[in-house]
């Protein structure tokens, strides 16, 4: 126990998500990267995360749901490997990147599965845990709170560090009963995630947990200026830790088979507002001014997906645009091996993870500078997400110059292998450390 | 008996204003930018140091002496930018103690790609020299100090100088001194200087730094290092950047009343004296032959071409530029000639490097671009539309056909 690194001796109980290949985003990403390395480093962590389930394994380590879409043998192995790592769900219906919306309608959707489907063995008990989901999110969130407070009582644990908004609450609350301190670690705000419309509920959760936190961790200096300036959050308070990227280890190979006559050009990531898909189609309508032989690839789902496709077809380059839905796992690494050039023009980017998973897989990239990443990436092109002019400009070069790509690709590759999780769990460890030795 | 020879190398590069592959238009150059630059620069450094520089020669009657190497393309800016600047270099000019070396007009890497062009630009670049201030340089220096054996022989086939000055690097030199005049390999006439780079360096970069052992550097205590070569050297040559004197190293280093007492203490000592590089070769015969096979240059520790060849955009960019240089000339048109070759400016390439760009600040100086890249990319678009001047706009053109796999659509009819 905790012989070699210098994680040794902390115990966390960490309120997170549920890794890749389940979710989309970098959320589920981050706390997955961050995990591991910090099991590495033999930090002991509770890991909790909501799971929506027909019956509840409160206090189960078991992960794998029946409901899950995802087939047994393309599971990742993750969970499994991971030592220090102990595992609880919270039978709960939120989701990463779940608005109060979203919330209602895929409630909506699974009380209707439920009615169709009366599911044998199914306690009476469960049956009403399930329904006391309802369809109010901020009731669940508070709900979800009460319940890891339950779970809570039965760990052993020095801190708690919670992960995006809708664990605030259950972090706070776990915080107060137990008089551990408690960091709150903030993925996004709701003014990326929603620009100035921002939903007062959300931001009060936000707000009240940055508070109620000893530490704020933000994943860029981006990031801590908004935690600073929009909610009030002392600077002293917060820390920056950068993401890192999982080395997926492997060469790109058989290339070869899928090399074309027309050059890729790829959008990947959820196709939201935040994101800027827009700003994507018209700088790709400027790039088909001067090159033709293009194609534009939109990876991902969001609710800006149907409008992106009929902005397409308006902007007259539909043919050039292709939508392919939300990819995972080995989709993804094959349109990683396709693209010739990576575009990230989000609007309010905390971090980014995708741009360094492009690098890692020899895709040379352009990023909003409105971005976390583009803190940490030298290598790679620079834009204002507004400046479509400028993004087709550099979209153009890299798909004319080779020298250009070969150079981004070269240079990008090596600086994306600095960036690794396991500096972001020892940022993460001093921040603990320093909370401990204060108490 | 050290001498002291001083050359300042006075160069600023036309900066290209951001143009895009919808820019469609002749104008390739930041106007704006190079005056506020050169404005700024003058009033910081030029007009200071030469003033400065006048008085001392005057103060001393005669016994100060300095040398410049002033490119073409600063001496096409202050005539526009800073004509001031240009009179105070022509009351320096009639002291009488004061040298004008020869380089390249357009501060260009020519040599490495094209001798006929190297060869038209030093020509041009001697008439410019004797224009202005009635003296036809006999020295010559490379751009960057870049420089080989083969540099060394062509420059005495041209039959109009008397020597050449390149770095003093360590592996050229072995254990001799950078401290006597030396002889190329191959040459029979041309003679060799070879700049003092530490002690050159210890004014050029050292001089403000406060961790260093040495600080703060005083005129008196230079003295004494120049002194102590007195018995293994005949002069001591301090080569470096004119921008030295108020830009690199600000007023409040101190940097003009170091300048200022370095003559009265170097001459303290009736061994010493000053002396500008043609005096220095007319009063010093060879030790020595050396032979510099590989390319060196004066630049960061690598003293190699890295810093504007390393990487493959840099290559690229470079060989793609001096390609079109049979077209340029054939079509005969002085204005595209004239862009062309400021596209020769070598700090263009520069501004490509990703060495240092990691760590940051090395080659950050007036740096117009954020990265590398997009220098690169700007630089690509403003040669795609050159080349399409050479070539007539309907043809396409061979770079750009060739780069964006197209033959036909002419690239940039936007705007």
């Amino acid at each position: 126990m905790g012989l070699n690194e210098e994680g040794s001796g902390i115990r966390v109980f960490m309120l997170g998500w549920e890794f890749p290949p389940f979710i989309s985003g970098g959320l589920g990403t981050a706390c997955y990267g961050l995990t591991r390395a910090m099991d590495q480093l033999g930090v002991k962590v509770t890991f909790v995360l909501p799971k929506m389930v027909e019956s509840s394994y409160v206090t189960h380590v078991k992960l794998l749901t029946p409901a899950s879409p995802v087939q047994e043998g393309t599971r990742t192995v993750s969970e499994y490997e991971l030592k220090n790592v102990n595992f609880k769900t919270i039978a709960s219906p939120l989701q990463a990147y779940a608005t109060p919306q979203s919330y209602e309608e895929r409630i909506e959707e699974s009380q209707r599965l439920k009615r169709e489907r009366v599911e044998p063995g199914q306690t009476g008990q469960d049956m009403d845990k399930a329904a006391d989901y309802g369809g109010d999110m901020y009731r669940e969130i508070r709900r979800y709170a009460t319940m890891a407070m339950d779970l809570a009582r039965t760990e052993e644990f020095d801190v708690v560090h919670a992960h995006d908004w809708m664990t605030y609450p259950a972090g706070v609350a776990v915080a107060a009963m137990t008089g551990k301190p408690l960091v709150v670690h903030v993925h996004s705000t709701e003014f990326d995630r929603s620009g100035e419309h921002v939903n007062q509920v959300v931001y009060d959760i936000e707000r009240e947990g940055m508070e109620r936190a000893e530490k704020v961790v933000t994943v860029s200096h981006f990031t801590r200026s908004i935690v600073a300036s929009r909610y009030g959050i002392s600077p002293e308070k917060i820390e920056v830790v950068y993401n890192g990227v999982e080395r997926n280890g492997h060469w790109t190979v058989g290339e070869a088979n899928i090399r074309r006559d027309e050059k890729l050009v790829l959008f990947l990531g959820r196709i939201t507002m935040q994101k800027g898909p827009e700003y994507f189609l018209h700088a790709a309508k400027k790039v088909l001014e001067v090159v033709d032989d293009v194609k534009f690839v939109m990876a991902g789902s969001g609710d800006l997906m149907y409008r992106s496709i009929e902005l397409a077809a308006q902007l007259g380059i539909g043919q050039k645009v292709l939508f392919t839905g939300f990819l995972r796992g080995d989709d993804v690494r094959r349109i990683y091996q396709m693209a010739d050039l990576y575009v990230m023009p989000s609007v309010s980017e905390p971090f980014g993870i995708a741009p360094l998973e492009a690098l890692d897989n020899d895709v040379p990239v352009i990023i909003s500078k409105q971005s976390g990443v583009s803190e940490v990436l030298k290598h790679a092109l620079k834009v204002d997400f507004w400046d479509v002019n400028e993004m087709a400009n550099k979209i153009v070069a890299v798909l004319r110059y080779p020298p250009l790509q070969m150079t981004l690709r070269n240079h990008g590759n090596f600086e994306v292998r600095k960036l690794r999780w396991k500096d972001a769990a020892r940022r993460c460890i001093d921040v603990y450390e320093q909370l401990l030795v204060a108490v | 008996m050290p001498s002291v020879c001083f050359y300042f190398q006075v160069h600023q590069p036309m900066r290209l204003r951001h143009y895009t592959v919808f820019d469609n238009d002749d104008q390739y150059f930041d106007d704006g930018k190079n005056a506020a630059i050169c404005r700024k620069v003058a009033n910081k450094c030029y007009l200071p140091a030469n003033r400065l520089l006048l008085k001392l020669i005057d103060k001393h009657q005669g016994r100060f002496k300095v040398a410049y190497s002033l490119t073409g393309i600063l001496l096409e800016q202050l005539e526009s930018f800073s004509p001031e600047v240009l009179s105070t270099f022509h009351a320096l000019a009639d002291t009488g103690c004061v040298e004008f070396l020869a380089e390249t007009y357009y501060h260009s890497l020519s040599f490495l790609y094209s001798r006929q062009e190297f060869v038209e630009q030093v020509k041009k670049h001697v008439n410019a020299i004797e224009e202005l201030f009635g003296q036809k340089p006999k020295v010559f220096r490379n751009t960057e100090l870049i420089y080989n054996n083969e540099l060394a022989l062509l420059i005495e086939a041209m039959g109009c100088f008397d020597a050449i000055i390149t770095e003093g690097a360590d592996h050229i030199l072995g254990m001799r001194s950078p401290n006597f005049v030396y002889r190329p390999q191959g040459c029979k006439h041309l003679k060799l200087l070879l700049k003092n780079y530490s002690l050159s360096d210890d004014i050029a970069f050292r001089f403000s730094n406060r961790h260093w052992v040495e600080w703060p550097l005083t005129a008196a205590k230079f003295e004494q290092w120049v002194s102590a070569v007195n018995g293994n050297g005949n002069m001591v040559n301090l080569f470096m950047d004119y921008e030295t004197l108020g830009e690199h190293q600000w007023e409040d280093t101190g940097i003009f009343e170091f300048v200022k007492h370095l003559p009265e203490e170097v001459l303290k000592n009736p061994d010493n004296n000053f002396k500008t590089p043609s005096e220095v070769v007319a009063s010093y015969e060879p030790m020595d032959v050396v032979d510099v096979p590989n390319m060196i240059s004066w630049a960061d520790t690598e003293r190699d071409l890295s810093a504007w060849l390393g990487n493959p955009m840099q290559s690229n960019a470079i060989h793609e530029l001096y390609r079109l240089e049979k077209k340029v000339k054939r079509i005969n048109d002085e204005q595209v000639l004239s862009d062309w070759r400021k596209l020769q400016v070598s700090d263009h390439f520069y501004y490509m490097c990703t060495k240092y760009f990691a760590d940051g600040d090395v080659h950050k100086y007036f740096n117009p671009y954020d990265s590398p890249y997009d220098s690169y990319i700007n630089f690509m678009n403003v040669l795609d539309h050159l080349q399409k001047r050479c070539t007539g706009p309907s043809l396409g053109g061979e770079l750009g056909g060739r780069l964006s796999g197209e033959t036909s659509s002419p690239v940039g009819t936007g705007n």
